[in-house]
């Protein structure tokens, strides 16, 4: 195993007139576990697709494993294993019979096909479904049943693209523990996400690709505390300026408050965690100010990009998908 | 979790070209058991065409030379319910195409042959039980192979041949339009028009003269009139010929065609 699982070097590649992606670089050492953040169609799914050898990308290497992509497509697939977007499993076998057979197709025995998919079963919690046609399944449990057939091959290099997409909260969070577990005991792990907290929880390297291009790259922390740390969200009552929220706490946020006048909501870029809390109190209430909400809460993966890329905020950004069409990175 | 992360399990090889044939054959096998539409396609319409054919044109129809006409139908429409069954293929093949079953393959250590192969032998068995069963039918209502058993088992030689071609067409119209239900209609659309202007139902000579021309080097004619040589028996060698160069030169193009396209399809 060389000491690093994936090294893609100024990888492009563009469909028509289409830059798909456009010089991407990317690191993981081996055993790591890596986040690649980005809106929809920044690119991340076809890095993955160059890295999986589902795609010869235009320009640029990368190497899986060891072992060239590009020239040595049949090598990375031994070590691999791919959870696209879609749940990749036939919806009329069972969930068994879907692993055996991909199994046989990694090239284990029949009896050991058998038995790691009986043991995968078990670990991914689907042992009640497993003799059930995959139709009658519902998407987190095909879901699963997808990451199952990723890990048949106890892979190497485990690629996973937004694996969690349509999990339940509970769901997730059981995935997430399996995909630590698999990190810490050596498995290297790409995998691609919209949610900064996915990232967060389970890389030790985050890198944000946007139109194509990798914008930042670095440790969870690096990155939020170069996003400005936390975000301070207050909605104001009606009749009350917003304004004014803002001006009394101005002094705690490490950046331009952002006001929303229109639906009375201000959002300020904050550090020190939970401890500053007392002191937003303690400041609201001398100047006779009432909050009618107040949430501390990690940036969005939007207003990280707004830190990134430099651009002020237009207004606070009320939903993600709302926000998104204004979001420099988005399309 | 030794279970999820054990690396024991790991092959250090490629997979057998035989295993991976073998195994995506029973995947096919069993989805052709299991739904519905490749289920009706495999055993309803074939016996339907037997029965619906025979009593509908049987009547009417009276051909020289042949005392029942289930013996000059049962060819023909053995040609048409393999050809009607090819168009699944292409449509499975744009549905693993658009589910994600296609990356998963070729994130797989095995061969694009592979894939394609495990294929076109699952239709192959499915084309060996729809003649089986086609014959069987036709044979509860008169038909008889008049030739011997040698040129009868070359007539089905022939049919499955017939049914590969179609598969290699089907595959590359699937992989080429990307979306099932085009899929379908691309692979129905051909063999409608080349059976209703082709000899399987009626002799060509009964035709306008115009059409004539095209049904005479039409493959669905060339390829019936070879089963029925081997059938009802006369000269075999020169339709047999004629017949194995239509399906070879479809064949020549096909393949490689449909490869091509399986290896670009992710791409796209």
């Amino acid at each position: 195993m060389a000491d690093h699982a994936i090294v893609a070097e100024g990888l492009g590649k563009r469909f028509g007139d289409v830059t798909a992606i456009d010089g991407v670089d990317l690191e993981l050492p081996a055993g790591g576990v890596l986040g690649v953040l980005g809106p929809n169609g920044a690119g991340k799914t076809t890095t993955v697709r160059i890295l999986a050898t589902l795609l010869k990308p235009d320009r640029g290497r990368a190497r899986v494993a060891g072992f060239d992509v590009a020239r040595n497509p049949a090598a990375v697939r031994r070590l691999i294993g791919l959870s696209g977007q879609y749940a990749a499993v036939d919806p009329f076998l069972t969930g068994q019979e879907n692993l055996v057979m991909i199994g046989r197709l990694y090239g284990l025995p029949r009896r050991q096909a058998r038995r790691r998919a009986e043991d995968l079963i078990d670990v991914l919690e689907l042992a009640d479904a497993a003799g059930r046609r995959v139709h009658t399944y519902s998407g987190g449990m095909r879901r699963r049943l997808d990451v199952a057939a990723s890990l048949l091959a106890a892979p190497l290099v485990l690629f996973l693209d937004e694996p969690t997409t349509g999990l339940d909260p509970r769901g997730r969070l059981a995935l997430w523990q399996l995909l630590g577990e698999l990190a810490s005991r050596g498995t290297s792990l790409l995998l691609t996400t919209q949610y900064i907290e996915e990232a967060e929880r389970l890389a030790g390297w985050i890198v944000i690709i946007d139109r194509g291009k990798v914008i930042v790259s670095g440790t969870p922390g690096q990155l939020r505390a170069r996003a400005g740390g936390d975000r301070l969200d207050l909605q104001s009552p009606p009749g009350q300026d917003p304004r004014r929220l803002a001006e009394a706490l101005a002094a705690l946020s490490t950046a331009v408050p952002a006001v929303d006048e229109a639906a009375g909501r201000v959002i300020l870029p904050v550090a020190g965690g939970a401890g500053i809390l007392p002191e937003v109190a303690t400041r609201l209430a001398a100047a006779g100010l009432h909050a009618e909400s107040l949430a501390l809460r990690r940036p969005t993966l939007e207003e990280a990009f707004l830190a990134y890329t430099g651009q002020p905020a237009s207004g606070p950004p009320a939903e993600p998908a709302q926000a998104a069409p204004d979001m420099p990175g988005a399309r | 979790m030794t279970a999820a992360t054990g690396t024991g399990a790991r092959p250090g090889r490629s997979v057998p070209f035989l295993v991976s044939v073998a195994t995506i054959t029973a995947r096919n096998l069993r989805r052709l058991v299991r739904v519905p539409t490749l289920l009706v396609f495999a055993t309803v319409q074939p016996v339907l065409f037997v029965l619906l054919f025979t009593y509908a044109f049987g009547g009417a129809v009276h051909v020289s030379g042949v005392a029942h006409y289930i013996d000059y139908l049962l060819p023909g429409i053995v040609v048409l319910a393999i050809g009607f069954g090819a168009s699944q293929t292409g449509v499975a093949v744009a549905e693993d195409l658009a589910t994600g079953m296609i990356d998963r393959f070729r994130s797989l250590p095995i061969t694009a042959a592979a894939v394609l192969a495990g294929r076109v032998t699952a239709d192959a068995l499915r084309n060996l039980f729809v003649v089986a069963l086609m014959t069987g039918v036709g044979a509860a209502i008169g038909f008889r192979f008049h030739a011997g058993p040698a040129a009868a088992l070359a007539a089905v030689t022939l049919a499955v041949a017939t049914g590969l071609a179609f598969s290699w067409l089907n595959l590359l119209l699937g992989l080429a339009v990307r979306d099932p239900e085009s899929a379908g209609l691309a692979g129905l659309f051909p063999i409608i028009i080349l059976f209703f202007t082709s000899s399987a139902l009626v002799p060509v000579a009964t035709m306008p003269g115009w059409l004539q021309a095209f049904a005479m080097i039409n493959p669905v004619t060339v390829i019936t009139g070879a089963l029925r040589a081997l059938c009802l028996g006369g000269p075999t060698t020169r339709p047999v010929l004629e017949a194995a160069a239509w399906l070879t030169g479809l064949l020549a193009v096909t393949v490689p065609a449909a490869a091509a396209c399986y290896r670009h399809a992710a791409g796209a």
